[in-house]
């Protein structure tokens, strides 16, 4: 039996402690009221999540909390929760005012007033909705999530959920709907012309935008017609349950539009009519129109896909001619250079020919010349002159790594660097894109650091050497086989004998070659926080030049790098050793240059490590940190729990995707949260310093054999 | 019924396989055969490198044996072998070996595949030399004019475990195949699958926008042998997003996203 329905003089006392009714005075009375006519399942749905959202923002939690019985009514639970999640999202992006806009938007969610819909979320859609768009011709374009449905030419936005119909499978259709008529705008024109300036001239722009969005929105569902049959046919029956039709005095516009060679000109001559006749009531699958959006991403691409293709012409001709001799003169003749593109039926390809011989570009030629035809609906002739020598600078061309320093000189901006998600303990569920992660490069120090340590623990390398040794793994026949590649003739002539003589012949008569696999790819992961600061840091440097000689002899392949971070804003990774470098001097002079930097910010990194892990072929992935103590972050709520389970999930995320994770850890002070921490990964705490170079070299063949 | 045993050694192809040529590869690989150079063809899957090798051989009037290279393929599978035999061991030729006696055509397909030190043992052949030594008989067999060497890999795997190397490489006349043009491999789908110009066209557009995939997602794009495939069942009555999906998103993909995907753009199409 479902337990009793609370009451509001249950609720409120809730409320009052999670909301702090005390000091922000939030009328949790009412909110108590309406909450208390829900079920007791829906009851706890929507506390669980004004507990949840109260750990972000207590204003945040409140809102929610007024909307939700009435929500419950009209969308399922998923779809709340989603709207939950954006709520928290917005807020830690934006700021509060971002924030209530989107809770704001919720009374829009469901248009025809149907008594339940199922909401089609975002994160549900976005990975096949964004490869169906690579999949359509054109230029790559890319799925994001935002407040609205628009597109600025590179790429697509949808919002959090799509819920217009009721059922999810229709919403998901009227999603792909959406996403598909934005393409059509990118790939039939419409975002060729200057559309702000078109409208300009009229009293009211604003609706001479709406009237011509409707215009193109006609135009491009009949060119889906023609190009995705199969999809128009989808469009139309969501366009019959919505009721969308066109209003009176569009007909013969549509005609005109609907016809096979009708261009974006045509929308826009068709403009001064259409400004003249009704407002058009928007379609289900259109989007918004975003000139500026438009405008602003055109002006950054144009000059650098101008610059690109050309000095990728200048290449391409090079590679084409380098094998002629006597070679021209440059300037004694041009090269005749004809780029045809061919729009048939859907088809978009792009022909080039030098001197009326066809070149076949490569891939990112192609989509350059792609992206510029659709910018410009033709190859202007003067993109086809090659790039000469030093007109450009390929550095400001081409996309350059970003100096991860730099971000502190200036305004301080997100260039370069990768994003984190983290995992909030008290809302249960990630904050999107919260730690800013760069990776460095450790500065080398040349001493005698790596010489030192060689000396000091001579006897353990000695020991060390003899045991890793026996590890390793070689090529050898293998003889006396039941199967292999060749007869082990020994084997056979003693066979024979036995045979002769009346006894049991054996059937090992083959040799087969052993091929060895060791095939382990480990990354090592150093706390390089303040704390570590003395004693610990000598030993992890030790440990690390040790671990180094004996993977050297074991062939695994293997990576080191340092964590460190102030804030979320500020995670630094340092590079000691790529899993591509050879262990040379460079990389001995970076463990000797280790220092301590500043706070344990650990989940970005573990994240990090386990995505450049994956990324390595190898049959065992294994994953070790070396750590003083738990997690901290300065002023910040990573300190305590909120850190402890960002960890622990960061951990099990690794060992999901096939990792071990191992930590080696120095908090002798506090070992009641490690079980907990580490659940996902087998860990060891080392009660003395001075022991972890010899022990993680043990420990390291312990959990590899 | 009875399946029928061919020698290969002493198979002819008898009936003209389809091949609509892309460009001069036909003319290029005469040229090689009667210069006795041996020939490398490039690309991906299912773009007709083997049926390019029956029509060769059938142009040619050779045997064709074919080996398809796996990453366990030894030298001695393809040279030939000692057996047991009742007391005694037997010498058996390999295929390579075989083709070279008969003065056939030997065709390994995806020789990447094959393990390092068997790539050695076409060296000698694959020069002026033209032998092929046999270590464990202690001969030496010498390849008649009509021998042809054909080899054929996938750039696109791209790993560089699976890589041809220079040595290798640098003896082969080079042909490249690449997907057809949009019309030719229309008319392609057309002859070997029955259906009608419409359907056809629809099919390469869909396989076009499975190419526009790879790389975000797909490592391959679906291959003309997979719109042939679908055309086929779609001409014995299966509705053509069933057969898309079985015949083509089923076969370049697990990834049930990746499936997804694919599924809407076929049902976007038809």
């Amino acid at each position: 039996m479902a337990s009793q329905q609370l009451t509001r003089g249950e609720i409120e006392p809730l409320l009052d402690v999670w909301l702090e009714t005390e000091f922000t005075f939030h009328a949790a009375g009412p909110v108590a009221r309406a909450l208390s006519k829900l079920e007791r399942e829906e009851q706890d749905f929507v506390l669980d999540w004004i507990k949840r959202i109260a750990t972000t923002h207590i204003t945040l939690a409140f809102h929610f909390a007024k909307r939700a019985p009435d929500l419950l009514r009209r969308l399922d639970p998923r779809a709340i929760e989603a709207w939950a999640v954006q709520l928290c999202d917005t807020y830690d992006r934006a700021g509060m005012y971002a924030a209530l806009a989107v809770a704001e938007q919720v009374d829009g969610y469901a248009r025809t007033g149907q008594t339940h819909t199922e909401g089609a979320l975002y994160d549900d859609i976005a990975g096949v909705l964004g490869n169906f768009v690579r999949g359509l011709s054109g230029r790559k374009l890319k799925v994001e999530q935002g407040d609205s449905v628009y597109t600025d030419s590179e790429k697509i936005v949808l919002p959090a959920i799509t819920s217009l119909l009721a059922s999810r499978d229709d919403n998901f259709k009227l999603a792909k709907a959406r996403v598909a008529l934005l393409w059509a705008q990118t790939r039939f024109g419409t975002l060729r012309v200057d559309i702000a300036a078109a409208c300009a001239g009229y009293p009211h722009p604003d609706r001479a935008l709406r009237q011509f969005n409707a215009l193109e929105t006609v135009r491009l569902t009949a060119c889906i017609g023609r190009e995705l049959p199969g999809l128009h046919r989808e469009i139309l029956r969501l366009m019959g349950i919505l009721g969308d039709a066109l209003p009176e005095g569009w007909q013969p516009l549509a005609d005109r539009l609907n016809l096979a060679d009708a261009q974006v000109e045509d929308s826009l001559s068709l403009l001064d009519t259409a400004y003249h006749l009704p407002d058009f009531q928007t379609w289900c699958h259109q989007g918004e129109m975003r000139p500026d959006a438009v405008a602003n991403a055109r002006a950054a691409r144009l000059e650098k896909e101008k610059a690109r293709f050309r000095i990728k012409l200048a290449e391409l001709l090079e590679e084409h001619t380098s094998g002629e001799a006597p070679k021209k003169p440059a300037s004694a003749e041009k090269p005749d250079i004809e780029v045809t593109p061919r729009d048939e039926n859907g088809a978009l390809e792009v022909e080039i020919t030098l001197d009326g011989a066809p070149l076949a570009p490569p891939e990112d030629v192609k989509q350059l010349l792609t992206s510029i035809y659709l910018d410009f609906g033709e190859i202007p002739p003067e993109y086809l002159s090659p790039a000469g020598e030093g007109e450009y600078d390929p550095k400001l061309v081409f996309d350059q790594p970003e100096d991860p320093d730099s971000v502190w000189h200036g305004t301080y901006h997100e260039k370069g660097a990768e994003l984190f998600p983290e995992w909030d303990h008290g809302r249960q569920h990630y904050r999107k894109n919260w730690c800013v992660m760069r990776e460095k490069t450790v500065a080398p120090v040349h001493d005698s650091f790596y010489r030192d340590t060689l000396d000091k623990y001579a006897g353990v390398v000695k020991h060390l050497r003899r045991k890793f040794e026996a590890l390793r793994d070689e090529n050898r026949l293998d003889k006396r086989q039941t199967q292999g590649d060749e007869i082990d003739l020994d084997a056979l002539i003693e066979a024979l004998a036995d045979a002769k003589d009346g006894r049991e012949m054996s059937d090992r008569l083959f040799v087969r070659l052993h091929r060895a696999e060791r095939n382990i790819a480990v990354a090592f992961l150093v706390d390089m926080s303040g704390s570590t600061k003395g004693w610990i840091n000598e030993a992890e440097r030790e440990a690390l030049i040790l671990l180094c000689e004996a993977l050297e002899l074991l062939g695994d392949r293997y990576a080191i790098y340092g964590f460190s971070g102030t804030t979320r804003k500020r995670c630094e990774l340092f590079r000691i050793k790529t899993f591509d470098e050879g262990y040379g001097d460079e990389v001995k002079a970076r463990i000797s240059g280790i220092r301590p930097q500043e706070y344990t910010r650990m989940g970005f990194a573990l994240r990090h490590m386990t995505k450049l892990l994956n990324q390595v072929e190898a049959k065992t992935r294994v994953l070790v940190t070396l750590s003083d103590g738990r997690p901290d972050d300065y002023f910040d709520v990573y300190r305590g729990e909120y850190g402890v389970e960002d960890t622990r999930m960061a951990l099990l995320e690794a060992a999901r995707t096939g990792i071990h994770p191992f930590c080696v850890t120095l908090d002798r002070d506090a070992r009641d949260y490690l079980p907990h921490m580490y659940g996902a990964a087998r860990y060891i705490i080392l009660d003395d310093v001075r022991q972890l170079p010899v022990k993680v070299t043990d420990i390291y063949r312990r959990i590899t054999t | 019924m009875n399946a029928r045993t061919l020698d290969p050694a002493h198979h002819l192809i008898k009936q003209e396989p389809y091949y609509e040529p892309v460009g001069d590869e036909i003319q290029l690989f005469e040229a090689a055969y009667r210069q006795q150079i041996p020939v490398l063809l490039k690309g991906p899957t299912g773009c007709g490198k083997t049926r390019f090798m029956e029509h060769m051989a059938w142009r040619l009037k050779r045997p064709l044996i074919t080996v398809s290279c796996h990453d366990d393929l030894t030298a001695s599978d393809l040279v030939g072998r000692y057996l047991v035999k009742g007391g005694e061991t037997v010498w058996v030729d390999g295929p390579l070996t075989r083709a070279v006696r008969c003065g056939g055509i030997c065709y390994l397909d995806e020789i990447v595949e094959a393990r390092k030190d068997t790539m050695v043992v076409i060296h000698p052949l694959a020069d002026d030399r033209r032998t092929l030594p046999m270590e464990k008989l202690g001969q030496l067999v010498e390849a008649p004019p009509e021998f042809c060497l054909a080899i054929s890999y996938n750039p696109g795997y791209q790993s560089v475990l699976k890589d041809l190397k220079q040595s290798t490489r640098q003896r082969f006349v080079a042909l490249e195949f690449d997907y057809p043009a949009a019309e030719l491999e229309r008319r392609i789908v057309v002859s070997e699958s029955g259906v009608d110009a419409g359907m056809a066209e629809k099919l390469v557009k869909f396989a076009q926008m499975t190419r526009n995939l790879k790389g975000s997602g797909l490592e391959e794009g679906a291959s003309t042998r997979l719109l042939v495939h679908a055309g086929k069942l779609i001409s014995s009555g299966v509705d053509p997003v069933v057969a898309c999906r079985s015949a083509v998103a089923q076969a370049v993909t697990d990834d049930a996203d990746m499936l997804a995907a694919i599924r809407e753009l076929s049902s976007s199409l038809f």
